[in-house]
């Protein structure tokens, strides 16, 4: 064996962390200063490479060495699930978008209605469960650094150990750098992103280096290699399906284990949904990314066999990559394995740990800050927190690996992880597919999956190790045999996994769907439900008011403002304002949903969400405390996301005034129309009066009454278009109370029915009970009879006219309608009759009569009554304009 | 000298009126019309010495009369005075377009009418 110096692979270890640091921070320092890279869709299905760790890049040789292909399903299942993304990611991708989704345990949390404990049980999960993943990594780069200095991997001993604390340090340090440099961990890492693709690259490129060597320079192409190794008795048994390890049921089970894995991995989740730039890039990576799972397997085989001809039992089977190299006295070649080695395991720790820290920071460690009345800077507080907990994910997976995993090989302890993760899987694509499943039965599921998995694999894993008696494994506990937790209810013959996942997510699944048939979703949770299960439809994204109760207006306004700057929460609550007819109240549970999605777009989901509760209900967080953690998140406003929604929030907004300034327009060259005409005859009229003032007194006085009513009519007008601007901009005062119906449309009836007398136009009025009562504003409901009514008797024929008034009830509401024998309203006019200044006929030659105002003033006054306003037309001829009222409850 | 006729085109009631009573007192004969279909008919039936013509009027604008009135070869040469409400430059360009001799934005004064109107009829002072 020729070895290398430890100092020469330590200072190249090293060189290769610090370039891929530089990497990172140049791709940073591009999209700072705002040019932004194009990620291209292939840089995407690199980072999704991130499976592909010393698991793969050791590991995989060291299982088809001892057990033949039986390494293939971790890679058929990923392959498998590709298939699905084009429905399945982009379903991922959407939702997290718009909840802010920043991890796994958040997605799932969000949900089953965004509720803590929920997020910090799946955080909890997965930090255990991850950590026998993250050891296998420090093992693999320990083993490989040992191997690589000294020619022998004795796997115990002093410098061997103190290898794997120094990586691991290193390797905490580098994810601290990487990962924490800012706080709000929605945010993507750009750089990060970069450098694991680089590293995608470069393992993928020294195992095929290997492959290659292997084949070509160890053996005289891979024809001659496969020729000897089908000679070697234990290699030809290998390769047959049958006798390689695990039956059917355990490939089965391991391609659905892995498929959940590389769905529900922290890291995996990271870069494919949170990391995620744009839908578009599903697709590609849809089909690169198998292409990178089969290349990368292409010579796993091969160097099987050749470790297998040339090394033999010399060496530990998941040492043979390194070893050949080493063996036939190639150590540079071996140092770049070395460095493949390593890329692979810095990758997923990297990942992996900046997605549990977050976790760990956001769903442990934040909830406890948030309900004690810190007064410190809890922003600055949550970093460190951030970095502290990837410093002790770091140590505790060397903890592991020091005490439980020095004796196993790469691929069973990785497992043991993916068996974790896969508990995720019931409330995972339950909770994307299936409408009904609850929250109670996701705890259920999770509970029981992580028990049994803790029982049937992790356990028996520590006793293995020599922490508990070995005993119990074999008799049950207390000699319960079908206890026994690696053969439950005497289920025997498979391997040790499958027999755990088996179990587990059986008793996961069916305590996630008995549970959820059993239990009620809370709103929240329904309408979170509602909106992850169809989210790829469009209306989905409208979110669902979720408050019952309200919070005083300047509170929230200060929250906003704290968050978002002054104009930008000006903006958000103009917004609200207009869609809501002009009002903002005090205690607007509507409100409090607008502010809690606005916020989100800021500081994610989940935060937002406990920021608005903490002020919303027991608020046990004085605003100020809220207000602290803030600051620091609403940096996020800087970085170029924020910026290019922003542009896009502009745009709107300048559209918006562009249409608005045209209706304006319009508007004042209508209104100045309709103030000329009364004004042309009381000039006209005045000067005929002033020049002629030898005119008979019979013309005097018919002169001077034209100019009164014209200037009545004047007066009505203006007072018209003051009250529509009242109503358009919501500053209309109402008295909203019970009316009763009868009552007013008599009183509206008496009030024209001398004006209908002198047209000679009949005014009937239909029976309407006593009882009905509306909720209306008494006033406003006159304004809108006696518009309906004046407009009626302007269009019906005079002499043989006929206006009808009549009432019927609909269920809870009541419909009035107001019928006349005119000309009626033409089909494409029944919508701008409501519109301001449009009667029927063309802008052009119709002249309005009266003001043009009456009808969209009473459409508003009904729509703020909670009804609405139209006309169709009336058999046998004529218009009926109609407008619907609630019934009051109590009638 | 022959009593001239005048034929007043406008829906509105109050402004006809007004104009009726200055059009008789500088001695000459009126003819109402309601909306622009009625104002053709009446045009071709009385060929008046004058057309007082409001824009905007049931049925057929203004503009479209007095259009019809300028392809007609035998109304061509009848004077239109245009009355509108609307009093923007655009507006009055498509009624010069349209071939009005003059253009009267409302509300007008009275005596600047009655003097346009004199002019155009060949009337003397009064």
């Amino acid at each position: 064996m020729s070895t290398l110096p430890v100092a020469t692979v330590l200072a190249v270890s090293l060189a290769y962390l610090g370039l891929l640091f530089v990497i990172a921070l140049l791709v940073e320092r591009r999209i700072e200063r705002g040019r932004q890279l194009v990620r291209s869709p292939t840089i995407y299905a690199l980072s999704l490479a991130v499976y592909c760790t010393s698991w793969t890049f050791f590991g995989s040789v060291g299982v088809a060495a001892t057990q033949g292909i039986g390494f293939l399903p971790i890679y058929l299942g990923p392959t498998l699930m590709a298939l699905l993304w084009p429905t399945l990611m982009v379903k991922c991708l959407r939702i997290a978008k718009r909840d802010r989704i920043t991890t796994i345990a958040d997605f799932i949390a969000s949900r089953y209605g965004k509720r803590r404990g929920l997020a910090a049980l799946v955080a909890l999960i997965c930090v255990i469960g991850v950590l026998p993943y993250l050891a296998l990594q420090l093992k693999a780069v320990a083993a490989g650094f040992t191997l690589l200095t000294s020619g022998s991997a004795s796997m115990r001993g002093g410098l061997f150990g103190d290898t794997a604390l120094v990586i691991t340090l290193v390797m905490a340090a580098f994810t601290i750098m990487f990962g924490t440099r800012h706080l709000d961990a929605s945010e993507r890492h750009e750089g990060l992103v970069a450098a694991i693709a680089f590293e995608s690259v470069v393992k993928l490129c020294a195992f095929l280096a290997v492959g290659l060597f292997a084949c070509f320079v160890l053996f005289d192409g891979p024809a001659v290699l496969f020729a000897e190794a089908a000679a070697h008795p234990r290699l030809s048994a290998l390769w047959r399906f049958e006798t390689s390890a695990g039956g059917w049921f355990d490939w089965s089970v391991l391609i659905l284990l892995s498929m959940a894995a590389v769905t529900l991995l922290p890291r995996q989740f990271q870069v494919a949904v949170v990391e995620n730039v744009d839908e578009a890039h599903v697709r590609r990576a849809t089909w690169q990314f198998p292409l990178y799972l089969l290349t990368i397997n292409l010579f796993v085989l091969p160097l099987a066999c050749a470790g297998v001809l040339l090394i033999g039992p010399a060496l530990a089977a998941d040492d043979y990559v390194l070893g050949l190299p080493m063996q036939s006295g190639h150590p540079y070649l071996a140092l770049l394995v070395f460095i493949g080695g390593t890329s692979a395991a810095t990758g997923m720790i990297i990942v992996e740990t900046t997605a549990l820290a977050t976790m760990i920071s956001n769903d442990l460690v934040l909830p406890g800050l948030l309900h004690r009345a810190y007064a410190a800077d809890l922003g600055r507080l949550l970093l460190l927190i951030r970095r502290g907990a990837i410093l002790i994910v770091a140590l505790l997976g060397y903890l592991y690996f020091r005490y439980a995993g020095e004796a196993r090989s790469l691929v069973s302890i990785g497992l043991i992880s993916f068996a974790a993760v896969a508990q995720l899987a019931p409330a995972f694509f339950g909770g994307l597919y299936w409408r009904l499943g609850t929250r109670s039965g996701a705890y259920a599921g999770l509970l029981a999956g992580f028990v049994v998995w803790g029982y049937t694999l992790l356990l028996p894993s520590a006793s293995h190790s020599g922490w508990l008696p070995a005993q119990w494994l074999i008799e049950g506990p207390l000699g319960i045999v079908w206890l026994r937790p690696q053969a439950l209810f005497g289920m025997d013959g498979v391997t040790a996994i499958t027999h755990g996942v088996f179990w587990s997510l059986l008793a996961n699944a069916a305590a996630y769907v008995g549970v959820s048939l059993a239990t009620r979703a809370d709103a929240q949770e329904s309408a979170q439900a509602a909106l992850f299960v169809g989210a790829l439809q469009r209306d989905a994204e409208r979110p669902i008011p979720l408050w019952r109760g309200g919070v005083a207006l300047p509170e929230l306004r200060a929250l906003l403002v704290r968050i978002l700057g002054e104009a930008r929460a000006q903006a958000a609550l103009e917004a609200y304002r207009n869609r809501h007819g002009g009002r903002v109240d005090d205690n607007d549970p509507g409100l409090l949903q607008h502010v809690e999605s606005v916020l989100a777009g800021a500081i994610g989901s989940a935060s937002a969400r406990t920021l608005v509760a903490s002020i919303a209900r027991e608020a046990p967080l004085g605003l100020e405390e809220v207000m602290h953690i803030l600051d620091e998140a609403s940096q996020v406003l800087h970085y170029s996301r924020a910026l290019s929604a922003r542009t896009r929030e502009l745009r709107d907004a300048n559209r918006r005034l562009q249409e608005l300034d045209q209706l304006k327009d319009e508007f004042m060259s209508t209104v100045t129309h309709e103030l000329r005409t009364p004004l042309t005859s009381i000039r006209a009229f005045s000067e005929i009066l002033a020049d002629n003032p030898a005119l008979d007194p019979d013309e005097r006085a018919r002169y001077l009454g034209i100019i009164i009513r014209e200037t009545e009519r004047l007066t009505r007008l203006i007072n018209q278009v003051l009250d529509f601007a009242r109503l358009e901009q919501g500053e209309a005062q109402w008295r909203i109370e019970p009316v009763a119906l009868g009552a007013a449309i008599g009183d509206a009836a008496a009030s024209v029915r001398q004006l209908f007398d002198d047209a000679g136009v009949a005014l009937e009025v239909g029976p309407v009970p006593d009882d009905w009562w509306v909720r209306a504003d008494a006033d406003r409901l006159q304004q809108v009879l006696l518009n309906l009514l004046g407009n009626a008797l302007k269009f019906a024929p005079p002499r043989r006219g006929r206006v009808e008034v009549s009432a019927t009830r609909d269920g809870a509401s009541v419909c009035v309608a107001v019928d006349d024998n005119g000309p009626g309203v033409a089909a494409q006019d029944v919508e701008t009759v409501f519109e301001k200044f449009r009667q029927s006929g063309s802008n052009l030659t119709a002249k309005p009569q009266g003001t043009g105002l009456g009808l969209p003033i009473s459409r508003h006054i009904v729509e703020r009554f909670g009804g609405r306003i139209w006309v169709q037309p009336r058999s046998g001829g004529g218009a009926s304009f109609r407008f619907t009222l609630p019934l009051e409850e109590s009638a | 000298m022959t009593q001239k006729t005048v034929l007043v085109a406008d829906d509105e009631e109050n402004i006809v009126v007004s104009l009726e009573f200055l059009l008789r007192q500088l001695g000459c004969a009126v003819k109402v019309a309601r909306d622009g279909d009625e104002a053709i008919a009446m045009i071709r039936e009385h060929r008046p010495d004058l057309v007082l013509l409001d824009v905007m009027m049931p049925a057929r604008s203004g503009y479209e009369v007095c259009q019809m009135l300028r392809d007609d070869p035998a109304l061509r040469q009848t004077p239109v005075i245009m009355l509108t409400a609307k009093g923007r430059e655009a507006e009055i360009a498509r009624g010069r377009a349209v071939g009005a001799d003059v253009y009267v934005t409302k509300p007008f004064s009275t005596r600047e009418l009655s003097a346009r109107i004199r002019g155009m009829l060949d009337l003397p002072e009064a």
